[in-house]
């Protein structure tokens, strides 16, 4: 294999992990060292002789590109994972740990939020917080009230409006990862693990999640943060280890590895990625034809009446809070949640739309932002996943042949640069990112006229963002229209030339004008929009 | 290296469970055979026979298993597709089987009549009657399911309970006798073949034919993996599921009418009697997950087959019937235990554990 270099200014990359005095169980203040750990899956070196150290009372970013290692490594960690060389130390136990499941993780102290929200749906979000250390009354059975009251204690003082005793799957997956975040948080550990935590959350409640980590840094806790968000780990990070191809690339302060730096070693070259996107036309796409017209659509529940239009080769962007009902206001454009009231005109027809596949056939498309529960098919294969919508609309007895699957396959594994040990290889053996990337590229082969996109770069890695913001506005170009959801404003600052604005389940405005972050904010907070 | 790679396609290859346990199956024929004395290759003995009713006919014992595992292959069919589908079993299958026989026997001889030589309908009304019904029980367990969201498992204990009582309603509380060669076709020979077998065939090349032709085989496995998620990419979850359980009933209907054939009557209470759980342990001896999603029928069809081979093979060693079930209970708990989880993960580290110390 050819050994990319890494570029001029990458610091020291190779001789970091020669030093000889690495520190260790013992040496001050070191909570958790993995050494030389090694770990493969059929026809994947996920890992390989990877090097981890973690002090008490830091944070410590793991880094690398989506399929380097990250989450195999916390899985190695955790005992979820079975390694096959390497020791994993833990401060004040003797000899190596070799954990067997996330409960031996957790009696030695080790807390995790998986990337993957793996929590039950159908169990309130009480008793998900308290599941398998429910309070026990003096009857020892089940002390409901006291975990009820306890639960809403904890939501609340996360900030987290929620119904303790509601059934999980009424929120959004956003509040989801916060319930994850809190019952990790909630029990005693030494160290706290967090794979790409804030993947789809808001700044807000990204705030929130800092404050509630510095807190646990200040107690001393160790805690490994994993994210694609660059500014989030110059935000709270003490120290950075750089994954890349399954292999450790060095550990750094965070003084001496400045943004570009980092991004060189994760990538092993340099990358631009805040490259001006060019939105050529934009201007003028608001004198094209409508492609959608919204009056009046509704979802009882969910989202008030809104009206909304969208031009032909339009990207247009939907900003709100957390809860505001920015997915469900598409979901209710693509027939994911059936519309109770108001017309919609596709291409300047009316149109009926009772499920997705009605609105396929009027050339929609929808990546959903819960690629878990409604992107991934887990047990199909990659090329099984990336034709599965275009196989949907051309209906059952017009099989795609095996041939045309193939290079549709290979197509988009090549365009959107996906890491798979080969395009039979199962989606759920994807890293995270990896299969976001396959249910984008599921999408991006019906060829749809109005494509809805609800955070299509979550777990993606900078790299393949500015590639993905690059596409959007391209497909735009060619006339498509696009309505973009992110949680990252900055983003859709990027790629949109205008955003709906959602407060409360209502949609409350637009803005077309001076698109910068501070406006945004301010129409998303409650300020005046036109 | 080379051998390696063979013996590692082997140990990937989907079908060695099922393959294996089958290939267990005769092992414990050929040696009982051996220690009595007899030829230990009898039981793969396949004679020609002069009879007097059906001409030459292939004789022996794989092809009475054959014949008489054909009900079972033909419900496994749809049970299959049933547990791919949804994550759960159709538990009225032998009932329904018993309400088509019924339905089937009733036209061909008219209502009441109790026992009929000459056909008292064409015979397609009532074959096309029998499957018919199928169909309906199909469909109806199947909006049950798929629209009304009602447990699988919970659905189909309606038709398992009621099924069968309609059917005796239908033949007036009588045991049906359709004495015509015509009807009894189904269950004898056609040449040197037994029908039922032929029948069994056919139904799996068609459905064998029908996944490979259409994209119908991963809509089943990708509503039965991830509803939601299939719904979103256009599919329409809730009718795939109806029509596996449609399509499940019809199986039912046809394998019904084998049995009524073979026995030209239709006799209610002993009509696929307990083959509702053979063809569910056809499907999980096959090797496919109860849980749903990826399915593979020729696993179903050969566990089924295996199934008869188990019942022949216990009666060939002179258990009675009576304890028979005792047995067949053991053998498949062993058989479904190595197919699990927990067990193939241990194999698995022993395995890697000797390729390690190797390396
Ligand atoms: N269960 C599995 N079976 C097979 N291969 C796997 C499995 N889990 C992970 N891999 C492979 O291991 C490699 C590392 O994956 P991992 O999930 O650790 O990446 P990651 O760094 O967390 O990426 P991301 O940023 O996308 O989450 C990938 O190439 C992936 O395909
Ligand atoms: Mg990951």
């Amino acid at each position: 294999m050819e050994d990319r270099t890494v570029s001029q200014g990458d610091p020291s990359v190779n001789d970091r992990k020669e030093q000889a005095s690495k520190p260790g169980i013992g040496d001050d203040g070191v909570v958790l060292t993995a050494r030389g750990i090694t770990m493969t899956f059929p026809g994947v070196k996920a890992l390989q002789d990877v090097d981890f150290t973690l002090r008490k009372g830091e944070i410590h970013a793991l880094m690398g590109e989506n399929g380097a290692g990250k989450s195999t490594l916390i899985k190695c960690l955790t005992g979820i994972n079975d390694f096959e060389a390497g020791e994993i130390h833990i401060d004040g136990i003797s000899g190596p740990v070799k954990n067997h499941s996330t409960r031996d993780a957790q009696n030695v102290g080790i807390s995790t939020v998986y990337q993957e929200v793996n929590l039950c749906p159908n169990l309130s979000v009480a008793e998900n917080l308290f599941i398998g250390r429910e309070p026990m009354t003096k009857l020892h059975t089940i002390d409901r009230k006291s975990y009820n009251k306890r639960s809403q204690a904890i939501m609340d003082e996360l900030g987290i409006s929620v119904d303790v005793t509601l059934n999980l799957e009424n929120y959004s997956l956003a509040i989801q990862q916060m319930v994850a975040i809190a019952r990790a948080v909630d029990m005693d550990c030494k160290v706290l693990i967090l794979d790409e935590p804030t993947s789809s959350l808001d700044d807000e409640e990204v705030e929130k999640l800092f404050i509630l980590m510095k807190r646990l840094r200040d107690k001393g806790v160790g805690i490994i943060f994993v994210t694609h968000f660059l500014e989030q780990v110059y935000a709270v990070c003490d120290r950075i280890t750089v994954l890349r191809d399954g292999r450790f690339v060095g550990e750094y302060p965070i003084e001496e590895l400045p943004r570009v730096k980092l991004v060189a070693a994760m990538m092993g070259k340099d990358l631009d990625d805040l490259a001006e996107i060019k939105k050529e036309g934009a201007q003028d796409a608001v004198n094209n034809p409508l492609e959608i017209s919204a009056r009046g659509l509704s979802h009882t529940g969910t989202v008030k009446p809104f009206d909304l239009d969208i031009h032909k080769g339009e990207v247009v962007g939907v900003a709100g809070l957390l809860g505001s009902g920015r997915s469900e206001l598409a979901r209710s454009i693509y027939g994911a949640d059936k519309a109770n009231t108001g017309t919609l005109m596709v291409n300047g027809k009316e149109a009926k739309i009772n499920q997705p596949i009605d609105a396929m056939n009027l050339g929609m498309g929808m990546l959903p932002d819960d690629r878990k529960a409604e992107g991934i098919i887990g047990d199909l294969s990659v090329r099984e996943n990336i034709i599965l919508a275009l196989q949907a609309r051309k209906g059952m007895f017009k099989p795609i042949s095996r041939a045309k699957q193939e290079e549709l396959a290979d197509k988009f594994i090549a365009l959107l640069q996906i890491k798979t040990a080969s395009k039979e290889t199962l989606i759920k053996q994807l890293s995270g990112g990896n299969q976001q990337k396959v249910i984008l590229a599921r999408w991006l082969a019906t060829d749809p006229d109005f494509l809805i996109l609800d955070e299509p770069t979550r777990g993606i890695d900078i790299g393949t963002k500015s590639e993905i913001q690059k596409l959007i506005v391209k497909l735009a170009g060619e006339g498509k229209s696009i309505l973009f959801i992110s949680s990252e404003i900055a983003e859709m600052l990027r790629t949109c030339s205008r955003m709906a604005i959602m407060r409360d389940g209502q949609k409350v405005g637009e803005l077309d004008r001076e698109l910068t972050q501070e406006n945004v904010m301010k129409a998303i907070a409650g300020g005046e929009t036109s | 290296m080379n051998g390696n790679t063979v013996w590692n396609k082997i140990k990937n290859w989907s079908l060695l469970l099922p393959v294996v346990a089958l290939i267990l199956v005769m092992a414990v024929n050929i040696i009982y055979d051996a220690v009595n004395g007899n030829n230990p290759l009898s039981f793969f003995m396949i004679t020609l026979q002069q009879t007097t009713g059906n001409g030459t006919i292939l004789y022996g014992r794989i092809i009475d298993i054959l014949n008489r595992g054909s009900e079972a292959a033909i419900l496994a069919i749809g049970m299959t597709l049933v547990v791919s589908s949804s994550a759960g079993t159709d538990i009225s299958v032998g009932s329904v089987m018993s309400l088509c026989a019924s339905f089937c026997c009733m036209l061909l001889a008219g209502y009441g009549v109790s026992s009929t030589t000459t056909l008292a309908r064409p015979l397609i009304v009532g074959i096309l009657g029998g499957l018919l019904m199928g169909t309906v029980c199909g469909m109806f367990n199947g909006t049950l399911v798929a629209y009304f969201k009602i447990q699988p498992m919970v659905a189909t204990l309606i038709l398992y309970s009621a099924a069968r009582a309609i059917g005796l309603l239908l033949c007036n509380d009588l045991i049906v006798y359709v004495r015509n060669p015509s009807f009894a076709f189904f269950g004898s020979f056609l040449g040197p073949l037994p029908t039922p077998l032929v029948i069994a065939a056919v139904c799996v090349l068609i459905v064998s034919l029908v996944l490979r032709k259409t994209a119908l085989g991963m809509y089943i496995q990708s509503v039965g993996i991830n509803s939601r998620a299939s719904r979103i990419a256009g599919l329409n979850s809730k009718r795939i599921i109806f029509l596996t359980y449609m399509l499940c009933g019809l199986f039912a209907g046809i394998a019904g009418i084998v049995q009524s054939s073979r026995i030209t009557s239709a006799d209610s209470n002993n009509i696929g009697l307990y083959l509702e759980m053979d063809a569910i342990l056809a499907v999980a001896l096959g090797g496919n997950s109860l849980g749903g999603g990826k399915f593979n029928l020729a696993g179903s069809i050969i566990g089924a087959y295996t199934i008869q081979a188990i019942t022949t093979t216990l009666y060939a060693l002179g258990v009675s019937s009576a304890q028979a079930p005792v047995f067949k209970a053991v053998i498949v708990i062993i058989i479904v235990a190595i197919q699990s989880e927990p067990v193939r993960n241990f194999f698995k580290k022993q395995s890697q554990a000797r390729v390690r110390g190797v390396a």
